[in-house]
């Protein structure tokens, strides 16, 4: 009788511990599909942006067709990867702020264009663009942090293991140059 | 990461129910003086209370928000105050974008209101939009949407609530105490002469009446105090750039307006006690919000942006226990953020795009003259033209 007790404690205690954590990893890894989306919603609305700007300032820079081409080239190579996973994306993604960062120092030496109301609220948005990027980034490695600790902490690991969770990876930008250029600048 | 506000949810809980426990008392004494029966003055105490809190969950926010005349803005009124706000929304995690107010005030300040964060507004003053930079509101935003996330909006308002509830119920209590509200006929037919324990209990009920407003608005403060920490915290976290809010404080503590429409009770929501009492430190106990010039410089002695740095930085400014719950103090080093923003408007140039989102949103039109001039035009102007006053040129409104 008391060892059937026992038994039964036991399998009952462990079925709540195997479905707090099942619920708990299956939280962390739709908070990390959440975030990614939102980096995702982010990453569009910068190649829509692109194309305006590149509108808005060809006009007044009749001497910087590299550069324009520079940024339109690296858009295009970043919608064709729209769809591949973080690591590869980061590298792309890298190109065209680094890309846009060159355009945006160039902007320096057009004073007319500095003043274009159209452009000033293009500016804006680039700015704030690159700002939700990177918000959403570091939201999203905090997510994934938390989710891949989680998926290597005894004793969801196990749980991890037997229902198959995935670490999920980081989404850091490679290119040295866009840690420090998503802000864009042009002071006066 | 985000388990703090657990934690700290607890402890707001065992307060609001020291909050609770003082209501029922008042209740209790009142129901045995009035009614010769502590169940009535219970059952008085509670209803009151919980019509209030309907009240103030299901329409909290409008009343806060209608009360200081804000108004609500779409995203091209204000393209970067919406954002800055969106930037936050992200930084957090917050699901909803939550909706923005502007009110039409010279003072600086800003609040945060709302039921949950599916349903939570911003608000922000004329002044506070036009005097900081875009670093400085990322900084102010970001603790307003701390507060939203961190669910302090709603426990607010209903402490707020309570203390409004036990706040009237002592007063009129002890005006009919003094002022003889009970039938001395009933009373001693059901005492049955037991003069003496009644006097003790009146005495006892009449000090309590006293007290129960000012120890309620007490425990209120702690709660609020501490969550200001907090968000203060959240703020650097979200931005990774605690020199912004840090900024913003110290314009905020530098300016003398006092917000018009401000009182005791809803003072713990906004940013910056709108109260100023110049040479007392707000430190002691009857203070809703640290020490601005604390929260300054706790935020500007952080090594790096994370929970921890905040609470390293709080204790060695304040000394003793830190302010953090121990769950969000996990070794994990989140840098400052070093890049600068320079493609800013300038004061002046904030201070006019403020007026013209002030001026639309009470339905005037704007129509720039040649001359540099601008023409406002109120809403009942049935003229199809009008004439610039400064240069003689005319416009079709």
């Amino acid at each position: 009788m008391i060892p059937g007790i026992i038994i039964g404690v036991v399998v009952v205690v462990l079925a709540i511990i195997i479905w707090a954590n099942y619920n708990g990893l299956v939280g962390l890894r739709n908070q990390v599909k959440n975030a990614w989306a939102q980096i995702d919603v982010q990453l569009k609305r910068r190649y829509d942006l692109v194309p305006n700007l590149v509108e808005t300032v060809k006009g007044y820079m009749k001497h910087e067709r590299e550069t324009l081409e520079a940024v339109t080239k690296a858009r295009n190579i970043a919608v064709q990867a729209s769809s591949a996973g973080a690591g590869e994306r980061s590298k792309v993604e890298g190109e065209l702020s680094s890309a846009l960062s060159r355009l945006l120092a160039v902007v320096e030496r057009y004073p007319d264009l500095k003043a274009n109301q159209n452009f000033l609220a293009l500016q804006e948005e680039l700015t704030s663009t690159e700002n939700k990027i990177s918000f959403a980034r570091q939201f999203y490695n905090d997510s994934v942090l938390r989710y891949n600790n989680k998926t290597h902490m005894f004793p969801s690991n196990i749980i991890a293991s037997m229902f198959g969770f995935k670490p999920g990876e980081f989404f850091e930008i490679t290119v040295a140059a866009e840690r420090e250029a998503p802000k864009v600048s042009f002071t006066q | 990461m985000w388990e703090q506000i657990r934690s700290n949810q607890i402890r707001s809980v065992v307060l609001t129910i020291g909050m609770g426990a003082l209501l029922i008392l008042i209740g209790y004494f009142l129901g045995l003086y009035f009614f010769d029966s502590a169940f009535a003055g219970l059952v008085i105490a509670i209803l009151i209370w919980a019509i209030l809190s309907l009240v103030g969950y299901f329409q909290g926010d409008s009343i806060l928000l209608s009360m200081h005349g804000a108004k609500k803005i779409k995203p091209d009124d204000h393209p970067r105050l919406y954002n800055v706000v969106e930037e936050m929304k992200i930084a957090s995690g917050l699901e909803k974008m939550p909706d923005i107010y502007i009110i039409d005030d010279p003072a600086l300040n800003a609040f945060a209101t709302g039921r949950d964060p599916n349903r939570a507004s911003v608000a922000i003053t004329s002044g506070l939009l036009q005097k900081l930079n875009r670093d400085e509101l990322q900084g102010v935003i970001g603790h307003e949407i701390a507060h939203i996330k961190n669910r302090d909006v709603l426990l607010m308002a209903m402490c707020a609530v309570l203390l409004g509830t036990i706040v009237l119920l002592a007063y009129y209590g002890s005006r009919f105490l003094f002022f003889g509200g009970r039938t001395s006929s009933r009373r001693s037919s059901s005492s049955g002469g037991g003069g003496g324990a009644m006097i003790i209990i009146l005495v006892v009920a009449l000090v309590f009446m006293i007290l129960a407003p000012i120890f309620a608005q007490l425990i209120y403060f702690a709660i609020s105090r501490r969550r200001e920490y907090l968000a203060d915290a959240s703020s650097a976290l979200y931005t990774r750039y605690p020199e912004g809010l840090a900024s913003a404080l110290e314009k905020i503590a530098n300016s003398t307006e006092q917000l018009r429409t401000a009182n005791k009770a809803t003072a713990p929501m906004y940013i910056a006690n709108p109260f100023r009492q110049k040479g007392l430190r707000a430190s002691d106990l009857t203070s809703t919000h640290p020490p601005i010039s604390e929260r300054i410089r706790i935020l500007r002695s952080m090594a790096g942006a994370s929970y921890k740095d905040y609470d390293q930085a709080y204790r060695h400014i304040h000394g003793g226990k830190g302010v953090m719950p121990a769950s969000s103090l996990v070794a994990e080093t989140v840098p400052v953020r070093t890049m600068r923003l320079e493609s800013e408007p300038s004061e002046i140039q904030r201070a006019r795009e403020t007026s013209d989102v002030m001026w639309r949103l009470s339905n005037y039109k704007t129509i720039p003259c040649d001359c540099g001039a601008k023409l406002r035009v109120p809403s009942t102007f049935r003229q199809p033209q009008i004439r610039c006053p400064h240069c003689g040129r005319t416009h079709q409104v």
